[in-house]
């Protein structure tokens, strides 16, 4: 059947295997046709499509173990993260690290190291991980811990799920006292203020800007810097704080159909851009907001992928180290505005200091946006690789469904020893998606 | 109401462990039984985490009848709500040729879980109160060539369920009667099964939970299925035999 990820391109001829257990797992890893796991299929591009057979492993759905003294869990790679939240806030425990969808296995969020708005202060999932099990290419399933230094835990940590199939994994949540957030919106009229206000407010547990990316001129790059902290009981007004841990249940809608092309234009989206952040600039300051809305405001519109058209859209997502960031940035929403391709949904956030050996992120800027797949948003998106690349940047592979190999081997040099340590292992013929057949890898 | 324990009888099963959710999720304790329950433990701490209940595992085997007494004396407490989901399908052309398998076929679906239900009917009918569910099939509401021997089966229990419900109905007990329909579960998968009329197992667990809660008597988890079972069941034998379906 033809595949795709959350971005719907590419479309990929793949054959699809759901086991329900470890020995039909087994068979199929040591079959006689590559493999990769997938999830909940929210990764943009081709990373969990299957370069010979993909691996659903959503019926690897189950909850093992939750120590209520530490707000450690052990659970399987195919629960999803808004089932931990379900069943643990009411207890008083949230995700050290959540990404802007909570409809991601925890398998996945291993696999592409996901980051959330606090990503400067405590790191990305990883941070999160005491071991995952993982079966290689043997069919034999290995425990590999942070603690013992074992290469192939950091090797999995953003590993893609080319170092073997994630079958289980301990995670520690995070303490919190309600089920709301304290949120600060501050506007900002350039990417400079933008970019102030980041560092100006790098002890705020959260912190990401929705940013313009149709503005030119002097609004190029104005935002809306979002910050936020888990607010504590006595932020509660005494309606809140009686059940402070149920935030309520919102409505969810749906896209019912695709959006026709042209939908999306750029005076659609430079409309919406202008409204939005007049709308921030008049909601300027302090508010309280329940979790799901400020983590997941996506998550409320089911099938939002959509909105983009039958033909899908890709992600173009870039870090930027902090010397050449400012730069960098500048020259990308520069190519972008010039395009008039920017899309609403574009985020720019400051990643902290990370030690990794082939997660996406390290300290400065990373900007997101995405692009209905049109005749020249391949070209214009490979002229943005070359600014990111030119000024030091890396990409979200999570994210990727285009990049020309040797832009990755461009960009990060860990791509050689990545590709080494495959071979050693022996996991290059066994596990294998589309991006890793498209990136060499 | 919700302390009152909820009994799975076939906890194996896809749509077993939908039903175990929503029932779980509502603040039930759950029994899982099924045969070699030791290897459901992953089943049982997933409950018992997502839910808050407590979650107990059930050595049960359908086929083994003589078992059936020892396995309710066993169970912590007399469950309130009981739910056969066991059943086995086979191959049609193995069932119409083998004698051992079409009783092997006729057994798991009509006397085992008949003959469990029975036994929890006596116990549910002393105390004066539960509710019995079966899961029985829409290819018991009549015989066709593809697959007969299991639905002849699934007729007999869905006769067996309506012959309790009068029986208890005037006994403070309830008898619901299931037929899904198309499910997507293990027992079908790779099976080329129309959408509109697939329902997923959580859809099962919500139409159980549902039916069980408002006293319904015979469920069809999509309303779809009254429709075209009404228009199968309709079709005059002399047509109805010629067709292929």
């Amino acid at each position: 059947m033809k595949l795709s990820g959350w971005g719907r391109f590419p479309q990929v001829e793949t054959e699809v295997r759901a086991p329900r257990d470890e020995a039909a797992l087994r068979a199929l890893v040591t079959g006689d046709r590559p493999v990769i796991a997938r999830g909940n299929g929210r990764s943009y591009g081709d990373s969990a499509v299957g370069a010979g057979l993909t691996l659903d492993m959503r019926h690897f759905n189950h909850m093992l173990e939750f120590d209520a003294g530490t707000g450690r869990l052990v659970a399987e790679a195919g629960v999803l993260l808004g089932d931990v939240i379900d069943a643990f806030l009411p207890h008083g425990w949230f995700p050290l690290v959540t990404p802007g969808t909570r409809l991601i296995t925890l398998g996945g969020a291993i696999a592409a190291d996901v980051h959330g708005k606090n990503h400067h202060v405590e790191g990305s999932f990883g941070a999160c991980v005491d071991w995952v099990e993982i079966m290689g290419p043997d069919g034999e399933v290995r425990r590999a811990t942070r603690k013992d230094k074992d290469d192939l835990f950091w090797w999995t940590l953003g590993g893609m799920g080319l170092t073997g199939v994630i079958l289980r994994a301990a995670i520690r949540l995070r303490p919190v006292e309600t089920a709301w957030i304290k949120q600060t919106t501050l506007p900002a009229p350039d990417l400079a203020t933008a970019m102030e206000l980041f560092e100006a407010h790098g002890q705020d547990t959260y912190s990401v800007a929705w940013i313009d990316c149709m503005g030119q001129g002097a609004h190029l790059g104005r935002s809306l810097v979002i910050l936020g902290e888990h607010a504590k009981l006595s932020d509660l007004d005494p309606k809140k704080s009686a059940s402070p841990l149920d935030a309520g249940h919102k409505r969810k809608l749906s896209v019912p159909l695709d959006f026709p092309g042209f939908a999306l234009n750029r005076w659609t989206v430079r409309a919406f851009n202008e409204a939005y952040y007049r709308m921030g600039v008049w909601n300027r300051g302090e508010a309280l907001v329940d979790w799901d809305t400020y983590f997941y405001p996506l998550d409320s519109v089911l099938k939002w992928n959509r909105i983009y058209g039958r033909r899908g859209f890709a992600q173009f997502q870039c870090v930027i180290p902090l010397a050449s960031a400012r730069e960098g940035l500048t020259e990308l929403l520069q190519a972008i505005a010039d395009a008039g391709a920017g899309s609403f949904l574009a985020v720019l956030k400051r990643f902290g200091a990370q030690d990794s050996a082939f997660s996406f992120p390290m300290e400065g800027y990373t900007l997101a946006l995405d692009f209905p797949m049109k005749s020249h948003t391949l070209d214009l998106l490979e002229r943005l690789d070359a600014i990111a690349v030119a000024h030091g940047g890396r990409f979200y592979l999570a994210k990727d469904s285009r990049m020309r190999a040797e832009t990755l081997r461009q960009a990060d040099a860990r791509v050689r020893d990545f590709e080494e340590m495959r071979e050693t292992l022996g996991l290059k013929a066994r596990f294998a998606s589309a991006q890793s057949e498209r990136l060499s890898l | 109401m919700t302390d009152l324990p909820v009994l799975i009888l076939g906890a194996r099963s896809d749509m077993g462990q939908a039903i175990a959710h929503a029932f779980a999720a509502q603040g039930h304790p759950i029994q899982l039984a099924a045969r070699n329950a030791a290897s459901l433990d992953a089943v049982r701490s997933d409950l018992a985490l997502r839910h808050g209940v407590e979650v107990t595992l059930h050595d049960f085997d359908v086929l083994d009848s003589d078992g059936f007494v020892p396995f309710l004396d066993g169970l912590p407490a007399l469950p309130q709500v009981a739910v056969s989901v066991v059943g086995y399908m086979g191959e049609q052309a193995q069932n119409e040729q083998d004698l051992n398998k079409a009783s092997l076929v006729l057994r798991s679906n009509f006397e085992g879980p008949a003959g469990i239900l029975a036994l929890l009917a006596d116990r549910f009918e002393a105390r004066g109160s539960g509710t019995l569910v079966g899961i029985s099939s829409v290819a018991g509401d009549r015989g066709r060539a593809t697959n007969y021997v299991y639905g002849s089966a699934k007729a007999g229990f869905t006769a067996f369920l309506s012959g309790l419900r009068n029986r208890l109905a005037k006994k403070g007990v309830h008898v619901v009667t299931v037929l899904p329909g198309f499910v997507n579960t293990a027992m079908t998968e790779g099976l080329d099964l129309p959408a509109k009329l697939t329902a997923e197992p959580e859809e099962v667990g919500t139409a159980v939970l549902k039916a069980v809660q408002k006293g319904r008597n015979v469920i069809y988890v999509r309303g779809i299925w009254r429709l075209v079972m009404a228009i199968i069941r309709n079709i005059p034998e002399p047509v109805f035999k010629k067709l292929k379906i």
